[in-house]
């Protein structure tokens, strides 16, 4: 699994704002992503950590200020062009594809000078099946899988592509407890296998703190406190910090 | 504490007397006989009343066939355009956001909310002779009401919902998440709606397509107003059942209805079937 996804790559968020119809969602963001970094953004519902993901992917356009991509303004490319692996927070698989076609959807729909052959696709995928020890199951369609084995697929589809980075939409937020904490370590070793600059995006403190580099904590579409998670909980730098981590 | 209740609560209904489970299974099984099957019943027994041979006979008359092959080419012509329409305009409502969606919404019930003889008049101020565009129509020789593309038309908005209502209902649930992570893996906007929004939303737009054919070649109010009853030219099934029932020729009439009482017993199985493999 080593190689193919070449450099990891440095995001910066630069006096970043967004708002949906009344409200500011983001407000001013500042934020610089190291390459290969695992970064968690945690803050409760409404503070505006998804609205951020989301912008960083693509899939919403700033108001004002500018999101690069290793210096260069994302704004110039679109969604499809920016090649960031997503995981979306109830998975979102193609509920009528096979494990395999939705794994294999993002080879598959690029332009034939660019697709790779039936069976370069069919190792890629084999490959991906087996580093999410998923193997069997590429005839089974999303409903017939179990809510972590939804999250792997859909991970493997994100990575199908070789992304330059990879964002996840609340990644554990639809399993239950046990099966959250198993594979928090198991996203660490991913991370860590393909040395992507990795941002999650998680309202569950102890997640954030336990596996992420470090963490920037939102609240009200800000960012109130960013650092390695021991800095964090050692020296809050706010009182919405302090209460938030008790 | 609350989920307690609430178990308790359910349980409740689920114990009813079985009395009166019995008495709600049979006053509903006694509604649907006496308003669906007692109906069909009388059609069939009606139209055979004289016979097979007689009843080939009426279905075989000109104007008979000439009405049948009418029906048939307005179907032919609405079902696939309305499936467009409605496809494009659920596609539309369901996943984007603009200015003017409820109004947009509002506007494709409209023809299930007015009355379909409303909804005729409609075509005959528009394009009759003294209508909005009559004059210009008369001096180009073309002819829409008292002729076929004006019983098009006029299905054409009747039965414009149907497609268009299961689709949006569908897809407003399905949400737009699928077609994020398919833009996210490289797809395109085309790519996307053929490969993940289209495949999602089939069955919806069988059955909507389903609906929309039965009543394409059921409708009668519309159709009665625009088509001017020119027999073995404008007349459709249900006009042309009408003539003969008034004319007292009940099995020729019964005959006919009998193949419309036909279309909806394999519409509503269709249906079913179409519904039961969505379930899957």
């Amino acid at each position: 699994m080593s190689g193919g996804f070449g450099l990891p790559r440095a995001i910066s968020v630069d006096n970043v704002s967004k708002g949906f119809g009344d409200g500011a969602v983001l407000d001013r963001i500042d934020l610089e992503i190291e390459p290969g970094e695992l970064l968690a953004l945690l803050g409760p519902s409404g503070s505006g950590k998804t609205t951020l993901l989301r912008l960083l992917a693509g899939l919403e356009t700033p108001d004002a200020g500018v999101v690069r991509f290793d210096g260069e303004d994302a704004a110039q490319y679109t969604v499809q062009q920016r090649r960031v692996g997503f995981v979306f927070q109830s998975y979102a698989l193609f509920r009528h594809m096979s494990v395999f076609d939705n794994i294999a959807y993002g080879l598959t729909v690029r332009p034939r000078r660019e697709r790779p052959s039936r069976e370069l696709i069919a190792d890629r995928v084999a490959e991906l099946l087996a580093m999410m020890q998923l193997g069997g199951f590429e005839r089974r369609h999303p409903h017939e899988l179990s809510g972590g084995q939804r999250q792997r697929v859909a991970l493997a589809r994100a990575l199908a592509i070789e992304p330059r980075v990879l964002l996840l939409d609340e990644p554990f937020g639809a399993l239950d407890a046990k099966v959250r904490k198993d594979l928090r370590k198991w996203l660490r070793d991913i991370h860590d296998r393909t040395g992507l600059t990795t941002v999650f995006v998680t309202h569950d403190q102890d997640e954030a703190m336990d596996i992420a580099d470090r963490v920037a904590i939102l609240n009200h579409g800000r960012i109130e406190q960013i650092g390695r998670p021991e800095d964090v909980r050692a020296a809050p730098a706010t009182a919405f910090v302090r209460e938030f981590l008790e | 504490m609350s989920d307690l209740a609430l178990t308790r609560r359910a349980a409740k209904v689920a114990d009813e007397a079985p009395l009166a489970k019995a008495a709600a299974i049979a006053a509903a099984l006694a509604f649907l006989s006496l308003f669906f099957l007692a109906p069909l019943a009388v059609v069939i027994a009606q139209a055979s009343a004289k016979g097979f041979s007689a009843y080939w006979q009426a279905l075989a008359e000109p104007d008979a066939r000439a009405a049948i092959a009418l029906t048939l080419t307005i179907a032919a012509v609405v079902v696939p355009l309305n499936a467009g329409f409605g496809l494009a305009a659920a596609w539309a409502i369901a996943k984007f956001q603009f200015a003017g969606k409820n109004l947009a919404v509002t506007l494709i019930d409209l023809p299930f909310s007015v009355s379909p003889v409303v909804s005729g008049l409609v075509f005959v101020l528009l394009f009759g002779a003294q209508g909005w565009f009559g004059g210009f129509l008369a001096a180009h020789h073309v002819k829409i009401i008292f002729a076929v593309p004006g019983i098009a038309l006029a299905t054409l908005f009747v039965t414009f919902p149907f497609v268009a209502r299961e689709l949006i209902a569908l897809m407003q649930q399905q949400g737009t998440a699928e077609e994020e992570a398919a833009l996210t893996l490289g797809a395109g906007g085309l790519k996307t709606f053929l490969s993940v929004t289209l495949p999602n939303a089939k069955w919806a737009l069988l059955t909507g397509v389903l609906l929309c054919n039965a009543r394409a070649m059921g409708e009668f109010g519309a159709v009665s107003v625009v088509s001017g009853h020119i027999r073995g030219a404008t007349n459709t099934i249900p006009l042309q059942v009408e003539i003969l029932y008034n004319e007292y020729s009940i099995a020729a009439a019964f005959a006919l209805a009998s193949l419309l009482a036909l279309l909806a017993l394999v519409t509503l199985v269709v249906k079913l079937a179409v519904e039961a493999r969505a379930a899957r």
